[in-house]
């Protein structure tokens, strides 16, 4: 008995091997989805959804649904399917995640990861399967450096590279503001410690003085110690390009410090949200944040915000919700620019047919500005403005609609 | 009781010493370090020292709680952050909504008591059922299996928080009479800030008098000293037990507010840090022992505010706020370590459950 | 609680408790999320699934708590408990359509009541919805009294279908790389969920088996145990070849994904052996358990990191340096905490534990740790040129690893060293007295501890190919501390049980995200609350907790079969 079944085991085996294989032949030198009539056409999300950071990828998961709805929820006339793994913001979340989607063949596209360091196990997994993936809030360098490597091929992103948004922050803060002594604070997110790293370094090479690079944990609420160090250095501004919850305790918290009363406070996209008023307060008037300029997009925002609160009771809670809505019209756009459809109804979408048309977006206009891929998979629009907070956006809990300034 | 190794010293005990006595060596060479360079005026020190306070005294209001439960029950109650974050996330809509209507800047003190009545209301229910259903049933189990309970039931009262509310922040309104700062003896100091300290000193003072005076605190202090002997003098122990929960329940529910008060913004997840502060400072102070964890959470609120920039910034670390976690174990390894039961002792009958 | 007015109020109080129940689920969203899965294409939703669950089993409750008082009062009992958990629904229904619940609810949307009340208007719908509860109070009632085996089959046919349905994400690609099996799908799976034919088959399959084991299962049984020693020994080794060739060929059957997840539960089964000699055996309380992981991945990471670049050392070199290192972090910590006891141990643990993580967090030691960006491109491993970089490959990695560790431990258990450990853990003052040594039984417990961690350490950096310091927080020091007790503390077939249980189903429950961890919290409670001694327990430790009950357990059981 024990023989019959390990022979019918070994034989299974050997059938399923060849057969596997006899499948790997395709158009495509990655392989073809296949969608037959009337099935839907699989997308899937890898955010963190659960865990201390859930409202991140909540956020972003809502964007993504938010345009599948105005996609009438149908692309070619294929019902959408949207499905999505929990990442849990740290490097084996993101591996598990990719793996699961990786397993499944029917996935066309994948849009995640959120955390950076997410996205450096994950990548490389989701490419093996043919899978590209746009990130609506990686930031860090290294997945769209030049010597990344091609397991990340099949990597684009949204979100902006630190490197563009560091620098602007400092030349504004040099140029325009004219201050020379800085300080910056940063939460041990892999985002927030380079993009404080990538500041400090160009507002050193304009001229200006760093009087400290102080570091925080993104849970701590009595940030009043912290700055009281700052305090002795006494710095004209304090760049603090961290997240939601730590930022708004440092914005609340800066004023009642002695010595800081009068310091030039300037945080970065990943506070750059309704919540963040919410959190901050009337404490966050005046202060500064970098931010994509879409002011000439403003009127498509106004109508994503609509569709929100309609749709979910309540204002975004993070700040990435427009960059994942815009990664997912953009993969959309290219699942239309690439799916060939047959007699009977059914699409066929090529893995690495679907990624080149990714790579090759090009002036597609989104929520968060103009969407142009390089050839690396930094699609987000370059022009970042600074904008300032004023009395009357804090109050309506919007975000300003005009840039206060402009590097361009 | 046989924490000492009888006569001799044993190598561990020298090696021991050695790292006891070489953190406090460079602890004192750091602060020697930093107050030579002088960085830091006098008017810092103040400052970081108020910080302290008004951080340290919610976590001894929370503190009170798991050692209270601790004395009757001999468990971590792993959930009490979660007791401690579901009063004022539930309060805060109490606030919006009295925030909306103006009514809260009309009759502040009035709001902000009902907003007090409320969140303590939640955090006693809480407490209360938590009891009732993860730790009841298993008074007789071997004492790990609470503790797994209570890790589940945080989980569920956290994940069951964020479905009901949301997974994002909210923040209580601003109470303009608490706003700005006092100088008193020409120290300047923030006015929610000794709100907070005064209102957490007069709520310890209720507790403990309550506990040390009433009958109902005697009938508990008898129940953590002997179960079996209490149930024979009459008292009903399921009871008391309850008590003990609600009494720690209505107390995280009350430094809910106040946490809410100095820092405004409420989340599923807020209380998981100050929960395990908490429970650090009960045992720093001397598990069970209610003035211990008072002064337990004094302290660590202290060294997580003066530490970083008194050991750390004379020895040139960079970004010493980033330890300052790491300074508070260590102060609590180096207390335990000499004082294997806490800076005051712990109060535990002997026989251990 | 004798006497009719009781049933009548248990009745009520379980319904209270269902109203309660699918009212909070409602409210948590997980109705409205589960809703748009399907379990059998375009007629059963999994939203509907988990509110019918709910109940049909607490209604199946009540049953039981009146069982004694006749069929009648059971009937009456089932529907009362039945119609007050859908009135509960109902009544969330009404209040939310007159008042905006939303301002403090975000999931009261009206989108959630018009699926509460099936699409229809309110009118026909909210007596729909008390109708549906009737329902399932009568079927719970049919299903009390319906003879065991039929109640069997039931209930596992219908949760057999209702799970397949729940992971048909997980099972369409599994299936479909089974060759010619892979048909399989197209038959059983729709586009959303489990075609109509499928779910049935599929249940009319399950009852066929379950039917005819019922009947023969015995039968083998006997047949087996009155086989002469000979042919019973073989079948005992038949039975070993077969389990090995299985753990041989596992990760070709079950595909990438589930690969994947058994290379994490195999992780955790390293982790969790090693973490039950330090509680288990020798019952030091230790939360700070993940110190020991982080030292031996970032030993691993800084060894062999071409990023680093201090040492570019291949994986097998720097193995041995990462247990060395857990070995040495297992003494350090080991030697301040020996004095103290219980709690105070477990919070100095703790400390020990955040403050590894803060240390290779920090910007101070980032030149030589990677601070927050981490260290990445950690080489795979590889033996004489094959590389271990899937998790196909990874798993035999890991399973020898599992198989060595379990080795040593059971070794371990029944040597002396094992015996002292379990001395100490019963009773320090009496276990010195008896001339163990306190100083170096503990030493030898977090020591041996620490090793299994780093070498669980070592693998994980290497599979995941870089570190980063959010990954060692202390969750994973209590995930692992949980499932060592659910497993059964002490035992070492426990941690594996124990794995699978809380580390294997929530990765396999990833893609319900954000209600996984509700999930894993309710069922930690409901677990230790059933069963207090572990799924596995320990054979010395289930005698121990049940010594009170066996006594009595005899007499209840011989009154049952009278």
């Amino acid at each position: 008995m024990k023989r019959t079944f390990a022979l019918v085991l070994a034989l299974t085996f050997v059938i399923g091997i060849a057969v596997f294989a006899s499948n790997a032949q395709a158009a495509d030198p990655l392989g073809d989805v296949k969608i037959k009539k009337d099935e839907p056409i699989h997308i899937a999300y890898w955010f963190v959804v659960a865990g201390p950071d859930a409202s991140l990828g909540e956020d972003t998961k809502r964007g993504v649904e938010i345009a599948v709805d105005d996609k009438g929820g149908k692309i070619l006339g294929h019902p959408i399917k949207l499905s999505g793994q929990d990442t849990g913001c740290n490097a084996e979340g993101g591996q598990a995640a990719a793996t699961k989607l990786a397993s499944d063949p029917t996935i066309v596209a994948a849009i995640g990861s959120n955390c950076s360091s997410e996205a450096k196990p994950g990548v490389p997994i989701l490419w093996k399967a043919g899978i590209a993936t746009v990130s609506p809030s990686n930031t860090a360098p290294y997945l769209t450096d030049p010597k990344r490597g091609p397991e990340y091929d099949g990597y684009l992103r949204t979100a902006h590279n630190d490197k563009v948004q560091g620098a602007v922050a400092a030349q504004f803060a040099f140029k325009k503001l004219g201050v020379k002594k800085a300080a910056t604070i940063h939460d041990g997110s892999v985002y927030a410690e380079q993009l404080q790293a990538v500041f400090a370094e160009e507002f050193k090479k304009l001229g200006g003085t760093i009087t400290s690079q102080e570091a925080v944990a993104p849970t701590d609420t009595d940030m009043r110690p912290v700055l009281t160090k700052i305090a002795t250095g006494k710095p004209e501004f304090i760049y603090y390009p961290i997240f939601i919850a730590a930022a708004g305790h440092i914005t609340r918290q800066v004023k009642e410090v002695t010595g800081l009363e009068k310091t030039n406070l300037m945080s970065a996209d990943g506070a750059f949200s309704p919540d963040f008023y919410k959190a901050a307060g009337e404490t966050a008037v005046g202060m500064f944040h970098s931010s994509p300029d879409f002011s000439a997009f403003a009127g498509g925002y106004k109508d994503f915000l609509a569709k929100h609160q309609k749709k979910y009771g309540e204002k975004p809670i993070a700040p990435f919700h427009a960059h994942a809505y815009d990664a997912a019209t953009m993969v959309f756009a290219a699942i239309e620019k690439v799916a060939v459809k047959g007699k009977d109804g059914s699409l066929t979408i090529g893995r690495k047919a679907l990624r080149d048309a990714l790579y090759a977006t090009k002036g597609l206009k989104g929520l968060t500005g103009t969407l142009n891929c390089d050839k690396f998979g930094d699609c987000a629009d370059p022009r970042i403005a600074v904008y300032q907070q004023t009395a009357e956006n804090i109050k309506k809990l919007e975000n300003p609609q005009v840039p206060f300034w402009k590097p361009y | 009781m046989g924490q000492r190794f009888h006569g001799r010293f044993s190598p561990t005990d020298i090696v021991m010493w050695l790292i006891g006595g070489g953190l406090i060596f460079l602890a004192i060479w750091g602060a020697i370090a930093t107050l030579s360079a002088g960085v830091y005026s006098a008017r810092h020190w103040i400052d970081f020292v108020i910080f302290g306070l008004a951080q340290g005294s919610i976590y001894a209001l929370i503190a009170t709680g798991y050692t209270m439960v601790y004395g009757v029950l001999r468990m971590i109650n792993f959930a009490h952050s979660e007791v401690f974050m579901s009063g004022p996330y539930t309060a805060y809509f109490v606030a919006a909504a009295f925030y909306r209507s103006g009514f809260l800047d009309a009759h502040p003190i009035v709001s902000l008591l009902f907003i007090f009545i409320v969140s303590m209301a939640i955090s006693t229910g809480i407490a209360f059922a938590l009891e009732r259903v993860a730790y009841r049933p298993l008074r007789n189990a071997p004492r790990l299996v609470p503790l797994i309970t209570a890790i589940g039931a945080s989980f569920f009262l956290q994940y069951t928080f964020r479905g009901l509310y949301g997974s994002g922040f909210q923040a209580y309104p601003v109470f303009k009479m608490l706003e700005g700062h006092w100088t008193i003896l020409g120290i300047r100091i923030l006015r929610f800030q000794l709100v907070v300290i005064l209102a957490a000193v007069l709520l310890m003072l209720a507790l403990y008098s309550f506990v040390m005076r009433t009958r109902i605190g005697k009938a508990i202090r008898a129940v953590s000293e002997d179960k079996e002997a209490s149930a024979l003098m009459g008292i009903d122990v399921d009871k008391m037990i309850s008590m003990t929960f609600v009494i720690g329940g209505a107390a995280a529910g009350a430094a809910g507010v106040l946490y809410a008060v100095m820092f405004k913004q409420v989340h599923f997840f807020m209380g998981f840090i100050p929960g395990i502060k908490a429970f650090t400072a009960a045992v720093l102070g001397g598990i069970g022992n209610i003035p211990g964890a008072m002064l337990g959470g004094i302290f660590l609120g202290l060294m997580e505010s003066i530490g970083p920039s008194l050991f750390l910034d004379g020895l040139g670390i960079v970004a010493p706020y980033q330890l300052k976690d790491a300074i508070a174990f260590t102060m609590l390894v180096l207390v335990l370590i000499f004082r294997p039961t806490g800076i005051l002792g712990e109060r535990l009958a002997v026989k251990k459950a | 609680m004798n006497g009719g007015q009781s049933i009548w109020k248990s009745a009520v109080n379980i319904g209270a408790i269902g109203a309660l129940t699918t009212v909070l689920l409602s409210l948590i969203g997980m109705v409205g999320a589960f809703s748009k899965r399907d379990i059998i294409y375009e007629i059963v939703t999994m939203g509907h699934t988990l509110l019918l669950t709910v109940g049909v089993f607490l209604s199946f409750l009540s049953a039981k708590r009146a069982s004694q008082k006749g069929l009648g009062r059971v009937f009456g009992a089932t529907l009362i408990t039945g119609i007050l958990t859908s009135g509960g629904v109902a009544l969330l229904v009404i209040v939310g359509k007159t008042i905006n619940l939303r301002m403090v609810f975000v999931n009261a949307s009206p989108a959630l009541y018009q699926l509460l009340i099936f699409g229809f208007d309110a009118s026909f719908g909210v007596p729909l919805l008390l109708f549906s509860g009737l329902l399932c109070g009568l079927f719970a009632f049919l299903l009390f009294i319906a003879p065991p085996i039929l109640r069997r089959i039931l209930i596992t046919g219908i949760s057999s279908v209702a799970i397949a349905g729940v992971l048909q994400d997980l099972l369409r690609p599994i299936i479909s790389i089974w060759g010619p099996l892979a048909g399989i799908n197209d038959v059983l799976f729709a586009v959303n969920g489990l075609t109509l034919g499928g779910g049935l088959g599929m249940f009319l399959i399950i009852s066929v088996v379950m039917f005819f084991w019922a009947h023969k299962g015995n039968k083998i049984k006997t047949k087996i145990s009155t086989l002469p020693p000979g042919r019973q020994r073989m079948l005992k080794t038949g039975t070993w070849l077969i389990l090995a060739v299985i753990l041989i060929a596992l990760p070709q059957i079950l595909g990438l994904f589930l690969s994947e997840v058994i290379t994490i539960v195999g992780l955790y089964v390293l982790l969790g052996l090693g973490l039950n000699i330090v509680v288990g055996f020798a019952g030091l309380l230790d939360l700070g358990y993940v110190a020991f992981f982080a030292v031996g991945s970032y030993i691993v990471a800084i060894l062999t990191s071409p990023e680093l670049g201090f040492f570019n050392m291949g994986f097998w070199s720097a193995l041995p340096f990462a247990v060395i290192a857990g070995i040495l972090a297992g003494v350090l910590l080991g030697i301040p905490v020996l004095k103290m006891r219980g709690d105070y141990l477990a919070i100095a643990t703790l400390g020990f534990g955040e403050i590894i993580r803060i240390l290779v967090l920090s910007d101070w030691l980032r030149p030589w740790l990677g601070g927050a960006q981490g260290i990445g491109k950690i080489p795979n491993v590889t033996i004489s040129g094959y590389v271990f970089s899937t998790p196909q490959q990874i798993y035999y990695l890991i399973l020898a690893g599992c198989l060595l560790v379990g080795f040593i431990s059971w070794r371990l258990r029944d040597s002396r060293l094992g015996r002292a450990w379990m001395a100490v853990r019963e009773d320090e003052d009496v276990a010195q007295a008896m001339g163990i040594n306190l100083v170096a039984t503990k030493l030898m417990a977090f020591a041996t501890g620490a090793a299994f961690s780093a070498l669980s350490g070592a693998i994980f950096a290497t599979k995941i190919g870089s570190v980063y310091p959010h990954s060692f927080n202390v969750m994973i020091s209590i995930n692992i501390l949980c499932l060592i007790i659910v497993g059964g503390m002490g035992s070492i077939p426990g941690v594996i049980v124990g794995s699978a249980a809380l580390v294997g189903l929530p990765e396999l429950l990833r893609e319900f995200a954000e209600y996984r961890l509700l999930v894993y919290g309710a069922a930690l409670v409901a677990m230790m609350l059933l069963r207090p001694e572990g799924l596995w327990p320990e054979e010395k430790r289930r005698r121990e907790l049940h010594k009170e009950e066996e006594p009595e357990a005899v007499p209840a059981d011989a009154q049952g079969s009278a």
